[in-house]
């Protein structure tokens, strides 16, 4: 919730900065900065790309300053870490009362330090306590312990701070909260601050030497290149074998009837089922292993590639077919030379959309399970609690996606130009 | 016989709701080798399935058409055919589209590329072989689609509607090359049109055909496609008779227009 506050009110800021600062800049002297009506003119909307600096560097900034980063210039309040102390009042069973002190040291996780000292005299029954507690987690104090009678029944803490406290109840101290437990003893938790705990939410440089080290040493036996390209050529080997099959499939549903009327029923029902469902039916036939992967990525890609070159048969301006024939050309050479090309581009535009899918689909299936790929490290990683390393493994299915997404872009550019220029 | 011969030719199309539409009823007409006619009417009055019929597009319901005595029993490319658009391979550039019909007859490339270059100079492309054909102008991809249906050296041009896409300038251009083509190849060529003007013009014999059902409704034998060939076709306009027989044809396709509204509304 304050996460999301602070980012609209960067976006806010941002907005006004670059809106600013464009205004003050030379106007730019283009056909587009002519128009005076730009609003709901779609072609005069370009990309603002000051807004796509500052928003790529706001996402690591909000990132950064909640897992107090090196990278962030500035960080939220993060968790206290330090010495601490409060007092508490005890009554024995005579009804007499004594105060103490007890003093805490706050440390990081998993770091190795003393308790504080206890320093001064002590008069009375109840005897100074002192204790350490990691940040973000909190401590016992069992300040009854040491304190004389503190075993006997009816000795018990009434008070923190000269605050009353009993059973279920808690004390806001300094750098802290005190609470008791049903049993009565005190427990001691330090202010948390707003940054997030490693383990929840690692820096953005600890996510990059994770994965420095694994690219060189390697997660669960097999190293991150192994684990990406073994997803990737799951992915290219499915899609193929779907495109190797859903294109000519496509082809006949859109030229014969038989194919058609044959086809129909089982392309319109399986189109509807996301492939995730299948990766149980997957698993009970296939097993876990590469065929398995295989197969349920040709049935993703399949229905979509099927439908895809369907469309683009169909899409065939009747004009060309009628222009063909009376050009001398015969059934073949028609289908070689005029509905194949120009079905082209729906076959790419099904494409992109089917290796989307496959990518998301192998992710999946290897959180099911798999040996090795990049959903297998995931997830293997999460058992664990590496954030880090989910972390990781997320951007990298991310980028790999959308650069699965701009080779096909490229690849469609250069082969079928003509795409939508008809 | 020599030419074509459309031989008492009906169609009916049978609609799902059990009606009918009567596109074509009894036409009958000679049309010889070398000849230029243009047929004119209002919408609806069978103007395209007679064009789809002689190229072989469609086969009538009753009688039959032949060309050079022999019927015509589907497309072929001895009967080329002109689009008003969207009818070019975009797949394609200016030269393969050009190219087509020779590469679909397995002639050589070498020999193809004489026979390209002739025409796509002809239609003033020549400086416009490598381009895509989605880079040019409405004109020129109807000059590239003209050279691509004189590449194939048809006996018959059909044509439809094939400058109704284009402004008025270049379409008076694109008439003046229709007439030099007529007249340097010597082909026959038959031309469906919305425009009384280019049906004058572009046009030894005028057909004007009637709608419900359609049918031919007067025929005229005009000087001025002769006239035209390689003439201003503004000078061919103020020639006697021009502007006469224009309002007359005028005339009797606004009355057709009128009774058809007539007949919709008393219907209703």
């Amino acid at each position: 919730m304050i996460i999301a506050l602070i980012y609209a009110s960067i976006f806010v800021i941002a907005f006004i900065a670059v809106r600013l600062v464009s205004r003050l800049m030379t106007a730019r002297k283009d056909f587009t900065s002519l128009k005076t009506v730009t609003f709901g003119d779609e072609s005069a909307v370009s990309p603002d790309r000051a807004a796509t600096v500052i928003s790529v560097l706001g996402i690591f900034l909000i990132w950064g300053a909640f897992t107090g980063s090196a990278i962030a210039p500035i960080h939220v309040p993060g968790p206290f870490i330090g010495d601490t102390s409060f007092t508490y009042t005890a009554r024995n069973p005579d009804g007499q009362r004594d105060r103490a002190d007890v003093a805490i040291r706050v440390h990081v996780v998993g770091e190795d330090v003393e308790a504080p000292e206890l320093a001064g005299g002590d008069e009375g029954f109840a005897k100074n306590d002192s204790a350490k507690v990691a940040a973000w987690r909190s401590g016992l104090v069992r300040v009854r312990r040491n304190d004389e009678g503190g075993r006997e029944d009816g000795y018990e803490v009434v008070q923190v701070n000269g605050q009353s406290i009993a059973p279920g109840e808690s004390v806001a101290v300094d750098d802290g909260t005190v609470s008791m437990t049903a049993k009565g003893t005190l427990s001691f938790e330090p202010e948390k601050g707003w940054q997030m705990e490693k383990i929840w939410l690692p820096a953005p440089e600890d996510v990059w030497s994770r994965l420095v080290e694994i690219a060189s040493d390697g997660y669960r036996n097999f190293t991150l290149i192994e684990h990406l390209g073994w997803s990737l050529i799951r992915v290219i080997a499915g899609f193929a074998l779907g495109s190797l099959v859903g294109i000519p499939l496509g082809y006949a549903m859109g030229l014969s009837n038989f194919f058609r009327g044959w086809f129909d029923p089982i392309v319109e029902f399986m189109r509807p089922v996301p492939p995730l469902a299948l990766i149980p039916l997957v698993i009970i036939w296939f097993g876990i292993d590469e065929t398995g992967k295989i197969i349920l990525l040709f049935l993703a890609a399949l229905w979509i590639m099927t439908i895809a070159s369907r469309a683009g048969v169909s899409g065939v301006n009747i004009t060309k077919i009628h222009a063909a024939y009376s050009l001398g050309a015969s059934k073949w050479q028609i289908m070689r030379h005029v509905i194949v090309p120009n079905s082209l581009p729906e076959i790419f535009t099904g494409a992109r959309v089917a290796m989307g899918v496959c990518w998301g689909t192998v992710v999946a299936a290897e959180l099911v399970a798999a040996e090795k790929g990049a959903g297998q490290m995931i997830v293997a990683a999460s058992k664990f609690q590496l954030t880090d390393i989910v972390i990781m493994g997320i951007i990298l299915i991310g980028i790999i996606g959308y650069g699965i997404d701009i080779l096909m872009r490229r690849a469609e550019r250069f082969l079928v130009p003509w795409k939508g220029r008809s | 016989m020599d030419g074509l011969v459309i031989d008492d030719v009906s169609m009916r199309f049978e609609l799902p709701n059990g009606s009918h539409v009567q596109a074509l009823q009894n036409v009958s007409l000679n049309i010889a080798s070398g000849e230029l006619m243009s047929v004119l009417g209002p919408s609806g009055c069978g103007k395209t399935t007679f064009l789809n019929i002689i190229a072989g597009f469609l086969a009538p319901t009753a009688g039959k058409v032949e060309l050079n005595g022999s019927a015509v029993s589907g497309p072929a490319s001895e009967r080329g055919m002109v689009f008003q658009q969207g009818a070019l391979f975009e797949w394609m550039n200016v030269r393969d589209n050009v190219a087509f019909g020779p590469s679909m007859k397995k002639m050589a490339k070498s020999e193809s590329a004489g026979i390209v270059d002739h025409l796509l100079e002809t239609v003033g492309l020549q400086d416009f072989k490598d381009k895509a054909v989605y880079e040019l102008s409405g004109g020129m991809q109807q000059r590239v689609a003209l050279a691509r249906c004189l590449a194939n050296d048809p006996d018959v041009i059909l044509m439809d509607e094939p400058l109704g896409a284009l402004d008025a300038l270049t379409r008076e251009k694109m008439q003046g090359l229709v007439l030099k083509l007529w007249k340097e190849t010597g082909k026959t060529i038959i031309l469906i049109t919305h425009s009384v003007e280019e049906a004058l013009l572009l046009g030894e014999r005028l057909l004007v055909m009637a709608p419900r059902p359609g049918r031919i409704h007067k025929e005229y034998r005009l000087p001025f496609a002769d006239m035209g060939v390689g003439a201003d076709l503004r000078e061919v306009k103020k020639m006697d008779g021009y502007s006469e027989t224009r309002e007359e044809i005028l005339t009797m396709i606004w009355d057709m227009e009128e009774e058809i509204m007539g007949r919709a509304e008393t219907e209703q």
